[in-house]
C-alpha cells in the first residue's frame, strides 16, 4: 500500500485491517461452500448437439451458433499443450458438463427478481448487490456458474452511453459491436482452450466505452463457480473507443470440492486511438486442499490488442488461488506509441502449480511496455514465470523492461523464470531484471524483535516484496489483495 | 532490571558462552567488551532471542520475568531492544509503515491506544533530527539501499521511537565516521534516563568516549573474566586484551554489582 494511501486512513481503519487479518490468517479457504440452488445442468459430454443445445438455450443468432460450430469443430482437430511447466492427469472432455444455470433465473430486469438463495450467497462473499449497499463507485456483474445473474448501475451508466452488460445480453442487444470484436484479438484458432471456450462459452461481461468517454466509475464482474462437475467458460469482451477509459476489476471464487474443475476464460480487449484500459484481476479459485487434491485448473487467455496509437492496456493480477494456472495476459502493441504494462503477484502454496507471465508484441513504432512480475512458493508448490518480448521489425524506438523477482518460503517449493526475447529491429532497447531471495530466519528476527508476531512479520515482508504490484490495484481491491496473501501463506514458514 | 545468572549458549553445537553472570540497574550504562570471537554479540542476541542461538544453561530475568520463556516478540514489547549490528533490509517496507506497527504493536500489549497518524509523525520528525537524518527517509524502504552509517543511524532512530526499557547496542560504533559516531552517541546519551539501562558491546573504546559506562566488562573465551569502571576501558585501550589473560589463571574474578 503506498503512503498517501496510508495517510489518508484513520487509525481504526488500520487496526480494523490488521483485525482482519489476525482472522484471515487462522482461517482456511474461506468462500468454499456450497449453495444449494436449482440448477439446470446440460448432460455431461461435448458434441455438436451440446453445442446447438446450449447456443439454443441462450436463444442466440443463427451467426453465433455458426461460430461454436466453426470453433468447436477446428478444436477437434486440436492437442492440448503440454509446454508448460505443471503436471496433471488427462482431463476427459466428455465427463464435464459444459453449461450449469439457476433455475429461477429467466431475464431479470430488477434485483428484486434474483433468486433469494443467490443473493445470500453473494453476501457471504462480500458482494452486496443491492445497489445502495454497493461501495460508491463500483458496478458489478456477476456471473454465477454459466450465467450472469445481474448487472449493477446499468442505468447511470447508460447515460454516458457506456454498456456493460453480460456478454449473452450483448449479443441479443448489440449484435454489430460483438460480430465486430468477437475473436478479433484471440480467434478461435489462437489456442486449444481458446477454441473449446469460443464453441462452449457460457457468459461473462461485456463492455463498450464509446469515443471520448471515461466511465465514471470502475466496473467489476465476479465469477462464481458453484455447481460441481461442471466446466466454467466464460468470455469477456472490453472495448475502449478513441480516448476512452476504463478500470474493470475480476474476482473469482469457487466452492471446496475434491475433484478438479476446469475454468477456461476468453478475455478479449480492444484499445482504440488514445484509449486506456486498467484490467486488474483478484483470483482465487479454490486452490486444493493441503495434500493437493481438488481445486480448479485455471487455462485462461487473456489478451489485449492496443489498435490504436497512444493507447494503453495494462494488466494487473493476483493470483492466489487455482490447483493450477496456465495464463498470460499479453498486449500486442499495434499503435504507435502504445504502452502494454503487465504487473502480478502468483502465490502458490502446498501443491499449487501456477506457470503465468505475458506477451509483450511491440509491432508500432515507440511502443513501450513494462513487466513486474513477483512470484511467491510456499510448500511444495511449483511457481514459473513464461514471458516473452518480441519487438518487430518496424517497432522503431521500442523499449521493454522487464523485472521478476521470486520468493521462496521453503525448501521443497520450486521458482522458475522462462523469459523469451525476440528482437528484430536494431533501434529497440529490452531489459531484463531478475532476482530470487529466501524470507531469511534474520528478517523475520527483525521484525520479531521490534514487537511483531512471526505471522504478521512474514505478511509485511510479503507485502512489501509484492508492493509495486499493489499499488497499481484500485484501494479495495489492494486491501483485498493484502488478506488473500495472508491467507494463502498461512503456516507457510514454521 | 537485568539479571543474568549462569550463562551458556551454543550455536551448532559449539558453546561460546561458558558461564555469564552479570546484572544491570535501571539508569546504569554497561560495556562488553572483548577480542573478536569472544561472544559478545551472542549475549546481546541471547538477550532478545535470535533463535539461532541455543541456550543450554543458566536463566535471564527481567524486570522480574523469565526471559528464556519468553518469545522474541513479547521481549521486544516487554521493552528489550538490540540494535543490530547488521540491520536487516526490508523491500517495500516503508521505515514509516514498520515503525508505525512496531510502536502499535508494543502499545496494544500494554493495552494503551495506538498513536494516530499525526502524533506519529511529529514523533518521528522529532526523533529524525537528533540523528541528522532527512524527513525523506520516512518513505523510503526499511534499510534498503542505506550506507552502513544510515542503517547504524536508523537503528538509534529505531530505538529513540520505541523507547525500551533495555537497549542492547552490538556494536553500533562499526562502520561509523567520528560525526556519525558524535550524533550516534548523542541520541544515545539523549535515551538514557533514571528508568532505562544501556548495554553497549563494542570492539574499541573510542565509543565510550561519548557515552560513558557506569560499569565495563571484558568477555573473553564466553567468560566476564574483569569487571571495572570507566577507567578499565582506557586500560584497554592501552594494553590491548593480552594483559588480562594472566589473570584468568590466578582467579575466576565475576564482577557483580
Amino acid at each position: 500500500m503506498n503512503e498517501i494511501k496510508e495517510k489518508d486512513k484513520n487509525p481504526e481503519d488500520l487496526s480494523e485491517d490488521m483485525k482482519v487479518l489476525d482472522d484471515l490468517t487462522t482461517s482456511e479457504y474461506k468462500w468454499g461452500f456450497i449453495t444449494d440452488i436449482e440448477t439446470e445442468t446440460v448432460p455431461k459430454g461435448l458434441s455438436e448437439d451440446v453445442i446447438r443445445l446450449i447456443s439454443a438455450k441462450k436463444h442466440e443468432p443463427e451467426w453465433m451458433t455458426e461460430w461454436r460450430l466453426k470453433s468447436f469443430r477446428y478444436w477437434k482437430k486440436m492437442e492440448e499443450p503440454h509446454w508448460p511447466n505443471v503436471q496433471y492427469p488427462p482431463i476427459d472432455y466428455q465427463d464435464l458438463s459444459y453449461y450449469s444455470a439457476p433455475r429461477k433465473k429467466p431475464l431479470l430486469n430488477s434485483l428484486e427478481e434474483v433468486d433469494p438463495e443467490l443473493l445470500k450467497t453473494f453476501e457471504k462473499l462480500g458482494i452486496p448487490l443491492t445497489e445502495q449497499k454497493i461501495l460508491a463507485g463500483v458496478a458489478v456483474d456477476v456471473v454465477f456458474d454459466s450465467v450472469s445473474v445481474t448487472t449493477t448501475f446499468k442505468e447511470t451508466l447508460k447515460e454516458k452511453g457506456i454498456i456493460f452488460c453480460s456478454i449473452s445480453e450483448a449479443i441479443q442487444g448489440h449484435p454489430e459491436l460483438v460480430k465486430k470484436y468477437l475473436g478479433s484479438v484471440v480467434p478461435y484458432t489462437d489456442n486449444y482452450f481458446a477454441a473449446l471456450n469460443s464453441a462452449v462459452f457460457s457468459d461473462g461481461s461485456f463492455v463498450f466505452i464509446p469515443k471520448g468517454v471515461r466511465c465514471p466509475m470502475e466496473l467489476s464482474t465476479y465469477f462464481r463457480i458453484n455447481a460441481s462437475e461442471t466446466g466454467q467458460f466464460e468470455r469477456t469482451l472490453i472495448v475502449a473507443e478513441e480516448g476512452a477509459y476504463v478500470s474493470y476489476l475480476e474476482g473469482c471464487t469457487a466452492p471446496i470440492r475434491d475433484n478438479n474443475q476446469l475454468h477456461a476464460a476468453v478475455v478479449e480487449i480492444v484499445a482504440l486511438d488514445d484509449a486506456e484500459i486498467k484490467y486488474s484481476t483478484v483470483q482465487n479459485w479454490y486452490p486444493g486442499n493441503k495434500e493437493g487434491k481438488g481445486g480448479i485448473y485455471n487455462f485462461v487467455t487473456k489478451r489485449g490488442a492496443c489498435r490504436g496509437r497512444n493507447s494503453k492496456i495494462s494488466w494487473t493480477q493476483v493470483e492466489t488461488g487455482s490447483a493450477i494456472t496456465w495464463k498470460y495476459p499479453s498486449c500486442i502493441l499495434q499503435g504507435d506509441n502504445s504502452i502494454g504494462e503487465f504487473y502480478s503477484v502468483a502465490v502458490t502454496n502446498n501443491y499449487q502449480q501456477a506457470d503465468t507471465g505475458t506477451k509483450m508484441i511491440h509491432l508500432g513504432k515507440n511502443t513501450r511496455s513494462t513487466i513486474i512480475s513477483k512470484g511467491i512458493s510456499a510448500g511444495r508448490s511449483n511457481n514459473s514465470y513464461r514471458g516473452l518480448v518480441k519487438i518487430g521489425k518496424n517497432a522503431d524506438g521500442a523499449r521493454n523492461f522487464t523485472q521478476c523477482d521470486s520468493m521462496l518460503m521453503s525448501d521443497k517449493c520450486g521458482a522458475h523464470t522462462f523469459p523469451y526475447i525476440e528482437v528484430e529491429n536494431e533501434s529497440a532497447k529490452v531489459e531484463h531484471e531478475a532476482t530470487t531471495s529466501k524470507v531469511g530466519a534474520d528478517q523475520i528476527f527483525y521484525l520479531n524483535q521490534r514487537g511483531l508476531a512471526t505471522e504478521d512479520a512474514i505478511n509485511m515482508i510479503v507485502n512489501g516484496f509484492c508492493k509495486e504490484v499493489f499499488n497499481e490495484l484500485p484501494m479495495e481491491f489492494a486491501v483485498e489483495a493484502q488478506k488473500l496473501l495472508a491467507i494463502s501463506l498461512e503456516g507457510s514458514v514454521g | 532490571m537485568l539479571t543474568i545468572k549462569n550463562l551458556h549458549a551454543t550455536i551448532e553445537g559449539k558453546e561460546i558462552l561458558k558461564g555469564i553472570d552479570l546484572e544491570i540497574k535501571a539508569g546504569e550504562v554497561h560495556a562488553i567488551m572483548g577480542p573478536n570471537g569472544s561472544g559478545k554479540s551472542t549475549l546481546a542476541n541471547i538477550v532478545a532471542g535470535n533463535e539461532a542461538y541455543e541456550v543450554t544453561k543458566g536463566e535471564i530475568i527481567f524486570e522480574g520475568k523469565e526471559l528464556l520463556e519468553m518469545n522474541p516478540e513479547d521481549r521486544a514489547r516487554e521493552g528489550v531492544f538490540l540494535a543490530f549490528q547488521y540491520p536487516v533490509e526490508i523491500p517495500g517496507v516503508s521505515n514509516a509503515t514498520f515503525l508505525k506497527t512496531a510502536i502499535n504493536e508494543i502499545k496494544k500489549y500494554h493495552n494503551q491506544a495506538e498513536l494516530t497518524p499525526k502524533e506519529f509523525l511529529s514523533l518521528m520528525k522529532e526523533k529524525s533530527k537528533i540523528l541528522g537524518m532527512e524527513e525523506a527517509l520516512i518513505s523510503r524502504s526499511v534499510n534498503v539501499g542505506f550506507s552502513g552509517g544510515e542503517k547504524k543511524r536508523n537503528e538509534i532512530l529505531q530505538m529513540l521511537m520505541l523507547n525500551p526499557k533495555l537497549a542492547l547496542l552490538d556494536e553500533t560504533d562499526s562502520g561509523l565516521d567520528i560525526d556519525a559516531l558524535k550524533i550516534v552517541s548523542n541520541g544515545v546519551n539523549l535515551f538514557k534516563a533514571k528508568d532505562n539501562a544501556v548495554l553497549v558491546v563494542t570492539h574499541y573504546q573510542r565509543l565510550l568516549n561519548y557515552i560513558q559506562p557506569d560499569f565495563v566488562h571484558v568477555l573473553y573465551n564466553g567468560r566476564i573474566i574483569k569487571s571495572g569502571g570507566k577507567e578499565l576501558a582506557l586500560e584497554l585501550e592501552d594494553k590491548g586484551y593480552d594483559w588480562i589473560k594472566p589473570e584468568l589463571v590466578e582467579s575466576e574474578t565475576v564482577y557483580r554489582s
